[in-house]
């Protein structure tokens, strides 16, 4: 009976608006490959982020003051006065690293599996343009609270537009709207922040998914799924988004929840990471903090612009180490899609890229010394390096044979094959026949357990 | 009217010519909206001049003031600090000052006009923090060839004490000198006459 009446008031809405049909084609006959891994969480995980950010910065809003004067004692009001307020400033500030480690990780896949290669272009230019505004967001959103931090980093990212000939001063100030980050900055800083760009960045959403589902998603194998269909039309190797990979996301939700959950309730700060020491102090258009540096998430960059001993030419730098990643899939000109199938080459250029990328970031939240700027020189050379040779490399590579139909969602160590695999095998297989070993497993799980134990009481004391 | 009858050209200009006047008309509709994130005539307003009273400075004092939102520093300057000015220039990007920012009376060697009172807009001509002052001679972290001046902490440029800039540091120019002159031998009035000409 209340099935029936349930199915007729579907029927009375399809009729109107296809919700039903929007279901089907988007989630339960929407075939996604099968062999999805652990890189495939961070997709849904940055929609889940996305959510938190919006929905406790709507609640942040009514409580902040735009406003040179005030903004700062209306966030120190949020975290004293504000009835959970400290919750929902923590879970905002917290999503915002978060965000990044999602992002970063999530373009990390692109890189593994070739997801970024001829279909799937649009799906990589749009998601660039995702991670740009995120910048942005990030940027401006960090003005906000108008502490030293906030002032002093708002005031050397609008002097960076200040370094472009002819136009820069001009345009330095009309971003700033005054000569030196003030009121004006603040405030429109909020509308962008709050209004513009949430809108943009949903809009983009919307464009990156629907390119997404248009081509299908790519997989750890890196090959085309919809080569093999059943009678049916339906590819041999998919399987409905739902319920399969709607419930494997709520498993990974839930873990990042859990990790998420320890950092806003024990570790806000992040030790001077997530939440900068000098911010803690209003603004103070007279003194620079003695050392300045960005939120980690934006150090690998600011690295690069450091690296650079001229004012413009640092600029340049840090632009083309962004514009560099929109070329990706022009750039990248092997056949084989996944690194499972490429040449070793390839996995050690992109090892050497991602070793500089978090050289970059650990530097970039040091200070100016002369071993880190030849450091920094030598990560900046490799992080272009990356990019730059890729057309050279990537035509070069001895790829292997792909298979024709997927395989696992992780390679098997008795599968993998290379050289540093053949040594793992043997290590691994040296110490499982090792008698130790049987005899101190139990003892290891135990230790483990207590490591646990120990290392939450000393995040909890 | 059958598919012969479409004047295509006609068509095709019709529609170029809407969206030309379109696009027009929306960079018209556009302007007052970019227009208005200038600064506003409040903040362009706010350059009014200040009055520093410099009497009770020591030797090798530092006094901060705030002149159009930025800071501006006031310095006495030790006669031992005026005399490493000279040994500087081979290290220096402009020594004499001909491609940075000063009123025609600064630009001199101490680029100021008197030589023991300096005065300079406290913003690194980098990306605009505010440089730290660093009178001490061959400090560990500044090196042995240090001989007191200005150290910006955020990318690591250095100037000497009249703010001239190193060669080898990302500043392009020597710190900016506002305009100012002596109202007596112990009051400062910075910004003024020139300033209202450019306001």
């Amino acid at each position: 009976m209340w099935g029936e009446r349930v199915n007729a008031v579907m029927a009375w809405i399809d009729e109107r608006l296809p919700v039903s049909k929007f279901w089907n084609d988007h989630a339960a006959k929407y075939y996604a490959p099968k062999n999805f891994n652990f890189f495939y969480f961070f997709g849904s995980l940055a929609l889940l982020v996305l959510v938190n950010q919006l929905v406790t910065g709507i609640f942040l809003a009514m409580s902040y003051k735009p406003d040179a004067a005030l903004a700062f004692d209306s966030v120190e009001s949020i975290m004293r006065e504000v009835d959970w307020g400290w919750l929902l400033r923590y879970m905002h500030s917290t999503g915002a690293s978060a965000f990044f480690i999602v992002i970063y990780l999530h373009m990390f896949r692109a890189l593994l599996y070739g997801s970024y290669k001829k279909p799937r272009e649009l799906i990589w230019l749009f998601g660039m343009v995702i991670f740009l505004m995120l910048m942005a967001e990030a940027f401006m959103g960090y003005l906000l609270p108008w502490g030293q931090m906030s002032f002093w980093g708002a005031q050397v990212i609008t002097s960076l537009f200040g370094a472009i000939p002819v136009i820069g001063e001009d345009l330095a100030l009309w971003i700033r709207g005054d000569y030196v980050i003030a009121d004006a900055t603040l405030n429109r800083f909020f509308a962008l922040h709050v209004v513009a760009i949430p809108i943009l960045l949903l809009g983009l959403v919307v464009f990156h998914l629907g390119a997404l589902h248009t081509v299908g998603s790519n997989n750890p194998d890196g090959i085309e799924i919809k080569k093999h269909k059943g009678t049916d039309g339906i590819p041999v190797d998919g399987i409905p988004f739902h319920p399969y990979y709607t419930v494997k996301d709520l498993f990974g939700a839930a873990v990042f929840m859990t990790l998420f959950a320890l950092a806003v309730f024990y570790l806000p700060e992040m030790g001077g990471y997530f939440l900068e020491p000098p911010n803690f102090e209003p603004a103070d258009p007279l003194k620079t903090p003695e050392h300045i540096a960005p939120v980690w998430y934006f150090t690998p960059f600011y690295s690069i612009l450091r690296a650079v001993p001229s004012k413009f030419g640092g600029v340049i730098a840090m632009g083309a180490s962004i514009v560099v990643l929109f070329a990706l899939p022009w750039l990248d000109r092997c056949r084989v899609r996944s690194m499972r199938y490429r040449d070793s080459r390839y996995g050690f250029a992109l090892a050497l890229f991602v070793l500089s990328f978090i050289g970059l970031g650990i530097l970039g939240t040091k200070p100016v010394s002369p071993v880190n700027t030849i450091l920094v020189r030598a990560f900046s050379l490799v992080y272009f390096g990356f990019f730059l040779l890729m057309p050279w490399y990537s035509a070069r590579e001895k790829t292997l044979p792909e298979p024709d139909r997927l395989t696992a969602a992780v390679m098997p160590l008795a599968k993998r094959e290379g050289r540093h695999w053949d040594v793992i095998r043997g290590v691994v297989a040296t110490i499982q026949q090792s008698p130790l070993y049987r005899s101190t497993t139990a003892w290891v799980l135990g230790y483990l357990l207590l490591a646990v134990v120990l290392l939450y009481s000393l995040v909890y004391f | 009217m059958t598919d012969e009858d479409i004047d295509n050209e006609k068509r095709r200009f019709l529609t170029q010519t809407a969206v030309v006047m379109g696009a027009v008309g929306a960079g018209f509709l556009a302007t007052p909206f970019l227009a208005s994130m200038q600064p506003s005539a409040k903040a362009q307003a706010a350059g009014a001049p200040v009055e520093v009273d410099i009497s009770k400075m020591e030797p090798g004092q530092l006094i901060r003031v705030m002149w159009r939102g930025k800071p501006v520093w006031v310095l006495r300057r030790t006669p031992e600090a005026l005399a490493t000015l000279p040994q500087l220039a081979g290290q220096l990007l402009d020594p004499e000052s001909k491609d940075s920012d000063q009123p025609p009376y600064a630009a001199n060697e101490s680029r100021a006009l008197k030589p023991e009172i300096f005065v300079a807009v406290g913003v690194c001509t980098h990306l605009g923090c505010s440089p730290t002052y660093r009178p001490e001679h061959t400090p560990a972290d500044l090196g042995p060839d240090w001989l007191g001046g200005f150290f910006c902490p955020c990318h690591g440029s250095k100037f000497d004490i009249a703010g001239r800039v190193y060669k080898g540091v990302p500043a392009p120019k020597n710190l900016e000198i506002p305009p100012y002159r002596f109202l007596s031998e112990t009051r400062l009035f910075i910004g003024g006459a020139n300033e209202e000409e450019s306001a």
